[in-house]
């Protein structure tokens, strides 16, 4: 591994002041980044290990959510009495990814700041945009079966990976980030961008700045939900196609849909036009097809990924019959539900 | 370590342990037993294990995450000890096979899988093991398909997967077997 060196700040302050030095890196639970490390892909001079800032608790928030610490792992939080009861599809979309050991050590900070899996980004052999601005992208025209179908460019198909940032941007979550600046807060949808001419961005932070929480609302989807994932084997992989949705019925009529998308795009993919199609209507087939067919407009493969794209034209109709029936997807009994 | 880093790192009002190129000092409980060490910063805790303390229990499969040989016990929680760096565990109690069980004195889970056949070559059982040991510590788990769900990153390429999951049933107690 590269040799770089180590900080241990103890408050926000300090650790914000260490992590704007040029070429410094927050560490968290190491999952993703102690893997770059040894990859050669991620190549700090300065490791700021944000491991004991007092980031570690849930709580709530003044608006009626819950306020989701940066340093909470991913399995206090699927498994958080709060968190299940109120924000099921966050659970259950944590659940879906990983392995116990991981989410023992990931925390919700590093979920959503996880890089992409894609092959040619960790192969420092190959060419990559994200990696190396300018070096070209491999993928396009090269092995890209797990790669995006949507919002892409000619930089960059590479996919964010996580579960649990599909199921954020459904709920409309909010990245509380602290820097040099100040604090802010950043709407999910805003967080995670798309490749466009500066692929070697995954998201909107600033330089220096650190994730501290993750803001849920006060809006809850506890009956009409689901986290819909398909994938190559039955655990411990990540989606090529999954579905989160969240939706509100009254008096028959759907009231209000989110749908995201994970494994199709360099973000949880969200087209609000295709909501407002399903608003008012009756929670039906037909309902649900032209839904889909307004989310995936657009929808392009690069060869070996082409099957995402009946993929989830079967898949997103299949998750809002799952949601509107209030038979979520187990993610234990992997049999379709 | 620089001068300046030493005072920060001794200054029990406000510590910042940190380095310039070089070790951090850390202390780790392991398997009972006080570990005082100077560790460079890039040193895995599976690596500090074997090479250093000769804890060779834990293996190192595929060093990435993936395969789960190496799992241990980090204050109780099961984790991939080839993705945590030492210097980050501080003052934690790491709990590894060696310390799980003695020969004479086994621990219920290490007597089932004994007792299951639930394994051939063995690379991978120090892991099963711990994470096994986790698992049912957590208490999320009911039945089989619960177990094979959580046992998910604990490969096994002789593939005892059957008599490893009916192991860690009979410790959990549940009726669930087939």
């Amino acid at each position: 591994m590269i040799r770089f060196d180590y900080a241990r700040p103890t408050e926000v302050s300090d650790a914000v002041r260490e992590g704007a030095a040029e070429q410094a890196t927050y560490l968290a639970g190491g999952t993703n980044l102690v893997d770059l490390l040894k990859e050669n892909v991620a190549r700090p001079t300065r490791v700021v290990d944000i491991g004991r800032l007092p980031l570690a608790e849930i709580g709530e928030t003044e608006s009626g959510g819950l306020r989701l610490g940066a340093l909470v792992t991913n399995s206090e939080t699927a498994y958080d009495s709060r968190v299940q009861e109120r924000y099921p599809l966050l659970s259950s979309a944590i659940l879906a990814g990983a392995t116990a050991q991981l989410r023992n050590a990931a925390t919700n900070g590093g979920n959503i700041n996880q890089r992409t899996r894609c092959y040619y980004f960790y192969d420092v052999a190959t060419p990559c945009n994200k990696r190396n601005p300018g070096q070209g992208c491999g993928a396009i025209g090269g092995v890209n079966r797990i790669h995006a179908i949507l919002g892409t460019s000619p930089h960059c198909i590479a996919t964010h990976p996580s579960d649990m940032a599909v199921a954020l941007a459904a709920l409309q979550a909010e990245v509380r980030v602290t820097g040099s600046d100040g604090e802010r807060v950043i709407p999910f949808a805003d967080y995670h961008r798309l490749p466009g001419e500066e692929p070697w961005r995954d998201n909107t932070l600033k330089p220096g700045e650190l994730v501290t929480a993750i803001d849920l609302p006060a809006e809850r989807f506890t009956q009409n939900f689901t986290y819909l994932k398909l994938r190559d084997r039955l655990s411990y992989a990540f989606a090529l196609v999954s579905v989160a949705v969240a939706m509100r019925i009254e008096d028959g009529r759907i009231a209000e849909a989110r749908i995201a998308l994970g494994g199709v795009a360099h973000k949880p993919w969200r087209r609000l036009e295709a909501e407002e199609v399903l608003v008012g209507r009756a929670p039906d087939r037909a309902a649900f097809d032209a839904a889909t067919e307004v989310l995936l407009d657009g929808a392009r493969g690069h060869g070996a990924n082409d099957f995402k794209i009946p993929m989830a034209r079967k898949a997103i109709p299949r998750a809002l019959e799952q949601a509107a029936a209030g038979t979520p997807q187990s993610q234990t009994d992997k049999r379709l539900a | 370590m620089s001068e300046a880093a030493l005072s920060l790192a001794n200054d029990p009002g406000r510590e910042v342990a940190s380095s310039a190129i070089g070790t951090v000092p850390v202390t780790l409980t392991i398997n009972g037993q006080e570990h005082r060490l100077a560790v460079e910063p890039w040193v895995t805790l599976l690596d500090l294990l074997r090479e250093r303390l000769h804890l060779t229990g834990s293996k190192k499969g595929c060093d990435h995450g993936q395969c789960g040989a190496c799992t241990v016990l980090i204050d109780g929680r099961r984790m991939n000890s080839c993705l945590k760096l030492a210097v980050t565990l501080d003052g934690s109690e790491i709990t590894t096979i060696e310390g799980l069980g003695q020969p004479g004195n086994l621990h219920p889970l290490q007597a089932a899988f004994l007792e299951h056949d639930a394994f051939q070559c063995g690379y991978c059982t120090p892991g099963q093991i711990c994470s096994g040991v986790g698992l049912i510590a957590e208490g999320h788990a009911r039945t089989r398909d619960d177990v094979r769900e959580q046992m998910s990153g604990n490969l096994c390429r002789c593939g005892a997967y059957t008599n490893i999951a009916d192991a860690i049933l009979e410790v959990l107690g549940t009726e669930d077997r087939e």
